[in-house]
């Protein structure tokens, strides 16, 4: 047999580099069963809700095991439909302009592939998720990152769009809250944004995941704003704010001809979500909104801590307004991230990730997750001070 | 809310020490938060949470729930021949409750005996109590918030994930 099956790969793909996450896993995999507290995670410490849960096993029972609509249950829609005008101000009809989606990294693959054509240009900020600029690439476009800093709190400026604006950009991608940073935008930065895209006539794809797990203020989405739910799609989903990670399920609004555009895509390549993840978000939405709040006052206070520590050991550390993610600059300690990463996981046992996963902006930072128990951020807290201190002396 | 109290009920096992820190105080704010609630009488006391069907918990663990019906009195109501049974030691708490019977009592002692002559010579035989009905609890699968048996917290979550 043949040794050199890498001949098949396609070339864009072969091209992709692996996430940087990828490696430091496999690191922190090796220190299995040595007390390591891990920072590292993407996803919330709590266990779906019990209503929710038992809700699917009371699908599963009545014998809920088929096929939904290509576009997710109707009776899911219209909770989606409401939900979204009720916390986003902005309405979707049931009907046409709400898709169901095996998370939203179903409903962002849909929105490439049904919008960019071979070489579009989509406009992202960096730092950002993983998976941003390899989708871009899979579908055979071009990336351009526009930086955030952590002076601006890491909000999205006009400005910085402008400066890296380039003709013939399309499409711009937006993470408010954002992970990794926790940074958001203020109305008025929104405003500014907005305008921008009318001007360039982007279309705008937002990912509004943490939205609910903004903890000052209250979130705006830019589909709300005037002139801007003609040109977004609104990508949202349940796994972060309903703690519903290994559900797989979120969903998409906009306009009814781009809406069904990606619903071909979906229809051949996905055919529906699982139909008990969709009873789960039924569920979710007609009774989880306590649990929702219950956890993010929990993040609220987790958040206050780990930045505050964060801070007092000589790590600057923005407040992130929103997500479950502190995003502090270790490049004081003289270390880079990734050493800085490494030399806390090996001597101290608390795994957090290298920032350069997410992105050449996110150099000199790591990313630290509080979705973890109080005592756990806690004495993480102390280890990161030990860590730090030890590297002074 | 207090914000001590918050935590008291929804933070878990904290030391005094991680309290402060999450709640943003100095330990010795706390302790005065603690004082404070303890003086005003909402802060009763600690308590462990103990599965009783292990050997090792198992001292005081034949436990019973007792519907007793009373004879209200003038006045007073309920109130007297309640505060007068949730005065025994076996008695680990009392309540007045709406239906078809007046207090529902948990109690708790060594053996199956003790607890029942609690029951026959102690709290039947009180003026005014007119007849109880006594449940001794078999098994339990959950208690006050602990799940026992199949826990949530034993995931297999992923320590690194994007």
């Amino acid at each position: 047999m043949s040794t050199d099956a890498q001949r098949w790969v396609a070339s864009h793909v072969a091209g992709l580099p692996k996430s940087g996450i990828r490696d430091f896993f496999e690191l922190v995999a090796k220190m299995k069963g040595q007390d390591v507290i891990s920072l590292g995670v993407g996803e919330p410490d709590f266990v779906t809700p019990w209503h929710v849960r038992e809700a699917a096993i009371y699908a599963l029972e009545r014998g809920k095991t088929y096929y939904t609509s290509n576009l997710g249950m109707i009776e899911l829609r219209r909770e989606i439909s409401t939900y979204v005008e009720r916390h986003f101000g902005v309405t979707y009809r049931p009907d046409d302009q709400v898709i169901v989606t095996v998370g939203v990294s179903e409903a962002l693959d849909l929105a490439f592939r049904a919008f960019c054509n071979p070489g579009d240009k989509v406009m992202f900020h960096q730092p950002c998720y993983v998976s941003y600029h390899p989708s871009i690439s899979l579908v055979h476009g071009t990336g351009i990152a526009v930086p955030t800093f952590a002076s601006d709190n890491f909000a999205l400026t006009a400005a910085a769009l402008r400066a890296a604006w380039q003709p013939g950009a399309k499409i711009l991608m937006l993470n408010l809250p954002c992970n990794p940073t926790g940074g958001t935008c203020t109305r008025g930065q929104l405003e500014e944004i907005a305008a921008f895209c009318r001007e360039k006539d982007l279309l705008v794809l937002s990912d509004e995941i943490y939205s609910e797990l903004t903890f000052e203020g209250t979130h705006t989405s830019i589909a709300s704003l005037p002139g801007m739910a003609e040109r977004t799609i609104f990508l949202h989903g349940f796994s972060k704010a309903f703690a519903m990670t290994g559900w797989r399920i979120g969903y998409a609004c906009g306009p009814a001809p781009l809406i069904d555009a990606m619903m071909k895509v979906h229809q051949y390549a996905m055919m529906c979500a699982s139909i008990i993840a969709q009873e789960g978000a039924l569920e979710a939405l007609k009774n989880g909104w306590d649990n929702v709040l219950r956890m993010r006052e929990q993040y609220h206070r987790r958040r206050d801590v780990i930045v505050r520590r964060l801070n007092e050991s000589g790590l600057p550390c923005h407040l992130p307004r929103g997500s479950f993610y502190a995003f502090p600059d270790v490049s004081a300690t003289g270390l880079s991230e990734k050493d800085f990463s490494v030399g806390l996981l090996q001597h101290h046992k608390v795994a957090v990730v290298p920032g350069l996963a997410f992105g050449e902006n996110g150099r000199g930072h790591v990313r630290a997750c509080f979705a973890t128990a109080y005592d756990q951020v806690i004495e993480a807290c102390d280890r990161i001070d030990r860590f730090v201190q030890g590297l002074r002396q | 809310m207090n914000p001590v109290l918050k935590l008291l009920i929804d933070g878990g096992s904290l030391t005094t020490g991680q309290l402060a820190q999450v709640a943003g105080l100095t330990e010795a704010e706390v302790n005065q938060h603690l004082e404070q609630l303890r003086r005003e009488g909402i802060f009763l006391g600690w308590r462990p949470v103990l599965d009783l069907s292990r050997e090792a918990a198992a001292a005081l663990a034949v436990r019973a729930v007792i519907e007793v019906k009373v004879t209200p009195e003038r006045g007073g109501g309920f109130n007297r021949l309640a505060e007068r049974i949730a005065r025994f030691d076996e008695v680990e708490s009392c309540y007045l409750v709406s239906g078809g019977y007046d207090l529902l009592v948990f109690v708790r002692g060594a053996s199956l005996q003790r607890v029942a002559s609690f029951v026959s010579e102690k709290l039947s035989t009180i003026e005014g109590v007119l007849s109880t009905s006594t449940h001794f609890m078999l098994r339990c699968y959950k208690e006050q918030g602990f799940l026992l048996g199949a826990d949530d917290s034993q995931t297999q979550r992923l320590n690194v994930a994007p």
